[in-house]
């Protein structure tokens, strides 16, 4: 069982596949940013855009093998913004009671352009969703490759 | 007849039979597959009834992230189903009985699409205002779409709105939800420390 798993999981040997599938990771990318982004006018929000961005790095992770992602993206790094998403959440909850509003009243940000205040802390929260989102559904992805690694 | 209830039907009709071919298929791979089928064909039926945002996570966590994990799951386990044990008769039963009752419950609801259902008297409009819990001061007039700020206090994309805002401390939660299960899956699976130095780290 671990033989035939170990062994797939090697990066891929295809040239064609790593080519063409590395050439697709950027575009991915973008369109995870554009949507995390662009979620207050079109569908989608925090945690659509992350999964996406999620799957361009499964999709590295895939081509290029475990040690080929680290080199781009370190484990730690992972594991810090999966807990950096709650804690900007949460953070911008507190920053507005430390403007004198409730707990992610988000006008309070700024008290003379409530709508604006309101947009920036729609888009705080909706950034601190799509990073843990990312990071976990990453996380899950790699312990299901690597097993208890 | 309605082209839009016509492309319904036949996709719902579609979905079904994904759905029991991916239980009848012995070859799990194809059984995967037959998952991702289904979960694609949900996503453009909630595209088709304006569910936007609902068919985009349809169509990321359904159809992509999950059939990855799963795919993953086969190369570790294998392909190959375990014969036998999965016809039971009371379990048949006890799942023909549910739908039933859940059939019967449908009865009960507004038809699809009655602008007079209560789910679109009572609040719904409130959520469309983009009003609940706000100063009054900061309540944007009918018409406010070019007032202040970049949408005039008014998000175009309400579900996101609702989310973000009305529902935040839900949102904040389910992140929360999302990161524990992360944290767990971190520490249940984390190399033991007395491995040998060869299967610690290697990045």
């Amino acid at each position: 069982m671990h033989d035939s798993g170990s062994r797939s999981h090697e990066m891929s040997e295809s040239v064609v596949l790593r080519t063409i599938g590395g050439m697709l990771i950027p575009y991915i990318l973008i369109f995870g940013f554009y949507v995390q982004m662009h979620g207050e006018i079109g569908p989608g929000g925090g945690f659509q855009a992350g999964v996406l961005v999620a799957a361009a790095f499964i999709l590295h992770l895939l081509l290029f093998g475990r040690s080929g992602t680290d080199r781009w993206l370190p484990r730690w790094l992972v594991d810090l913004s999966m807990s950096l998403g709650v804690l900007l959440y949460a953070g911008t909850g507190v920053a507005c009671m430390a403007m004198g509003g409730h707990f992610l009243d988000y006008s309070a940000l700024d008290p003379t352009h409530p709508a604006e205040a309101e947009a920036l802390g729609m888009t705080l929260v909706e950034a601190g969703v799509g990073l843990t989102v990312a990071s976990v559904v990453l996380t899950i992805v790699r312990k299901v490759q690597g097993g208890t690694r | 007849m309605d082209p839009v209830l016509l492309l319904d039907v036949l996709l719902l009709i579609l979905a079904v039979i994904a759905a029991v071919a991916a239980m009848l298929q012995r070859d799990l791979l194809g059984s995967v597959m037959l998952m991702g089928i289904y979960s694609m064909l949900m996503a453009v039926i909630w595209a088709n009834l304006f569910a936007m945002d609902v068919s985009f996570t349809e169509a990321s966590v359904g159809a992509g992230a999950s059939t990855v994990l799963l795919l993953m799951a086969l190369t570790r386990l294998g392909t190959k189903e375990r014969r036998g044990g999965d016809h039971s008769l009371p379990a048949l039963v006890l799942v023909v009985l549910t739908g039933v009752v859940l059939l019967y419950g449908t009865s009960e609801l507004p038809r699809f699409g009655d602008a007079q259902a209560p789910a679109h008297l009572h609040i719904a409009p409130r959520y469309l205002a983009q009003d609940i819990g706000k100063v009054a001061a900061t309540v944007p007039a009918q018409n406010a779409l070019h007032g202040e700020g970049d949408f005039g206090h008014h998000v175009p994309n309400t579900v996101t709105a609702v989310l973000a805002s009305y529902r935040g401390y839900d949102t904040m939660f389910e992140t929360a939800v999302i990161f524990s299960a992360g944290m767990c899956l971190l520490l249940l699976l984390r190399p033991s420390q007395r491995r040998s130095p060869e299967e610690t780290d290697d990045a």
